[in-house]
């Protein structure tokens, strides 16, 4: 790869994408854009770090999670608690029996804030708590199946599976998490109101800032060694493990990454939405924001920013119309993914168009990545 | 938790938990048999699984709508006409969708997960958009209602008998036709070697569309049961799919006996917990035990050996 005179670890036409996303995403829409549609790009973007995360997971390293909405639920519920305890200062909530603790417990006979809520009075180990739970989180399920070579189908339901636990338990633990409403009414971050539209508008730059930073560091595990130890490993993973390779801590490795940058889409999601539900973590909003990466383009690390902010436009807009042609709308693209274009939005660009752009950006005239006609994940691998 | 109650009470309650998760029994078998075929032989992930079974639930409640105004006379036996006529509906459809989508996904498993994912929102929101958004209940024959008392605390419902003969009789349908029969033999053969399977004359085409029709068709029997124990909605569908998968897995993909056995021991934990604990907890710890044996044992509880 280093053929074209590449030192740094973007290719030319690679730093050229980003600075179109980075000047979309700073200059033009907030120009165009009156504040309230900029705080659905805001939220839209959010969800594009959970695709982010995916397209390393699912499309290099070839392991489909479904269950991408925990770590965003677990980042959004570290910010939310710790927005929460802000909000309910003892002056606040001295309308309450027992005040200084969030309403919703105090509305479930609870008297005293629980252990596991104590920590996140401090912004410090919520930042912490927001990369390190679900990354911890994710290693102990990534551990435990990696090691045993449980992958492909198996690792797929399985993590659903663990989405739909989390729910139930969220919404069953009201006097905990707030229930079914989850944490709601957040107001201040150190004091800072974020409900005002300038505080949203200064949240979305950061947001952007946030991405465009996580994006690099995308393509920094991309190109270096561990990139393509990945997708050599997608590809024939028995012939990667005989090389020596301990296959299985670079498949943690990279779910653990994936769920730590879904963790911090969340978080910003909950400080630019300003609530937290258990609506968010569920096996609908896990499998919607595997059909954002789709779109996108499984393989391309901006198709799938691309990918999520089409698709959440068109929800938006065709939902606000047209509510029964959206659902419609919705199941096509999945199976129109599937089937007409499985690289997405970008597997398109790449055929069709950026030939046509070639000799613009300098003779960059054929992609060098690794770009499977299918995607293929060998069968049901577990039941060897 | 057990202090509480003395050694007789207990027994009751076990007794009655018991028959309760023998109801939860025959319901997660009848949804994982036809899943069983789908995804253990045909290593499909049928995430529509669940809108096939709401096809049968709305087959079964208009044909009873239609006994009822039309044929009453006939109205106590509607429900096996239901049956036979939710297994063609589901079956035909099921058909249909593997000819236009799932035969060009074999040997893309994960990709079968998004398409028929897409299917199931697709039919969610024709049920919706035809049928209404209000769930549907249907009216039970008479000698379906009520309840036989076995000892003067323990009561079981005839409506859950009769779901469970039911599941017997389809279960052993299901084996002696997967088995026993010659068809039965030409699925495992091309589950196990396609290419093999073809070239010793087998229409594996024809054998793939079959089998996806038996399992949707299964599906559809499932959901036609299940409208005598509750009502059925657009979305229903979607609240059995985890579920279902999990048994399907947990009893090891590839085996009947696996199934049946998965279904009864995640039943059984559960209705038992559901008693002293609340539902959601008791949930919560079925279905986390499963994931938990399931990450020790991934390739679940029965194993068929099989060179590959």
């Amino acid at each position: 790869m280093t053929k074209s005179g590449r030192t740094f670890f973007l290719r030319p036409q690679d730093m050229i994408g980003i600075a179109i996303l980075a000047i979309l995403l700073i200059v033009v829409l907030p120009l165009t854009l009156d504040n309230f549609r900029l705080q659905f790009i805001g939220k839209y973007l959010t969800y594009a770090f959970v695709a982010l995360g995916l397209v390393l997971c699912w499309g290099y390293a070839g392991i489909l999670s479904l269950g991408q909405g925990v770590f965003f639920g677990l980042g959004g519920y570290c910010m939310a608690m710790f927005l929460k305890l802000e909000a309910s200062s003892v002056e606040n909530t001295k309308i309450q029996t027992t005040p200084g603790i969030p309403d919703f417990m105090d509305w479930n006979q609870i008297t005293s804030l629980p252990w596991f809520w104590e920590p996140f009075r401090h912004l410090s180990f919520t930042m912490l708590a927001v990369i390190l739970v679900p990354a911890i989180f994710a290693f102990v399920v990534g551990f435990a199946m990696f090691k045993r070579r449980v992958g492909g189908v198996y690792f797929a339901i399985i993590t659903q599976a663990l989405a739909a636990i989390l729910t139930i338990l969220i919404v069953g633990q009201q006097g905990y998490t707030g229930g079914i409403n989850g944490i709601t009414d957040l107001r201040t971050l150190n004091g800072w109101d974020i409900r005002t539209d300038s505080a949203k508008t200064i949240l979305y730059f950061i947001c952007v800032g946030l991405l465009l930073a996580c994006i690099l560091l995308a393509y920094f595990v991309k190109s270096s060694k561990l990139g393509r130890i990945l997708v050599a490993m997608r590809d024939k993973e028995d012939r990667v493990r005989f090389s020596g390779y301990d296959v299985a801590n670079f498949k943690v490795f990279v779910f653990c990454l994936a769920a730590s940058l879904s963790a911090i889409g969340g978080a910003m999601f909950t400080l630019q939405v300003g609530f937290m539900s258990p609506s968010f973590v569920g096996i609908v909003p896990s499998i919607e924001m595997v059909i954002y990466t789709a779109v996108g383009g499984r393989l391309s690390i901006l198709g799938a920013i691309y990918g999520t902010l089409l698709v959440n436009w068109a929800k938006t807009s065709f939902s606000e119309t047209f509510p029964e042609l959206w659902l419609f709308g919705l199941g096509g693209l999945f199976i129109a993914v599937v089937l007409a274009f499985p690289n997405g939005i970008a597997g398109l660009y790449q055929t069709y168009v950026a030939p046509r752009l070639g000799p613009l950006f300098g003779g960059a005239t054929k992609r060098r990545d690794a770009t499977p006609p299918a995607p293929s994940s060998s069968a049901p691998a577990a039941a060897e | 938790m057990f202090s509480d109650y003395s050694l007789a009470e207990l027994s009751s309650i076990f007794v009655m938990q018991g028959f309760a998760g023998l109801i939860l029994f025959s319901v997660f078998l009848l949804m994982a048999l036809g899943l069983a075929i789908i995804f253990g032989q045909m290593g499909v992930i049928n995430m529509a699984h669940g809108e096939f079974m709401i096809l049968g639930a709305y087959v079964t409640y208009f044909t009873s709508q239609f006994f009822l105004n039309f044929i009453p006379d006939l109205f106590s036996v509607y429900f096996f006409v239901a049956m036979i006529l939710a297994f063609i509906a589901s079956g035909a459809l099921g058909m249909l969708v593997e000819w236009l989508m799932i035969r060009r996904l074999y040997k893309r498993p994960l990709d079968t997960l998004l398409a028929t994912w897409g299917l199931s929102l697709i039919l969610q929101q024709f049920y919706r958009s035809v049928f209404g958004p209000r769930e549907v209940g249907v009216e039970l024959p008479s000698w379906m209602m009520g309840s036989l008392p076995l000892t003067d605390v323990v009561e079981v419902q005839i409506n859950g008998l009769f779901v469970m003969a039911l599941t017997i009789v389809i279960t052993i349908a299901v084996a002696l036709l997967m088995y026993k029969s010659n068809w039965g033999k030409q699925v495992r053969a091309v589950v196990q070697n396609r290419m093999m399977a073809s070239a010793v004359g087998i229409n594996t085409e024809k054998v793939d569309r079959y089998t996806f029709g038996l399992g949707c068709g299964i599906a559809g029997i499932a959901g036609s049961a299940f409208t005598m124990i509750g009502s059925t909605g657009p979305t229903s569908g979607q609240l059995y799919i985890v579920d279902t998968f999990l048994v399907v897995v947990f009893g090891g993909a590839q085996s009947l006996l696996g199934t049946i056995a998965s279904a009864f021991t995640i039943s059984q934990a559960q209705s038992t917990m559901e008693f002293f604990l609340s539902g959601s907890t008791a949930k919560v710890l079925t279905l986390l035990s499963v994931v938990i044996i399931l990450m020790l044992r991934p390739q679940g509880l029965f194993v068929i050996k099989v060179r590959r």
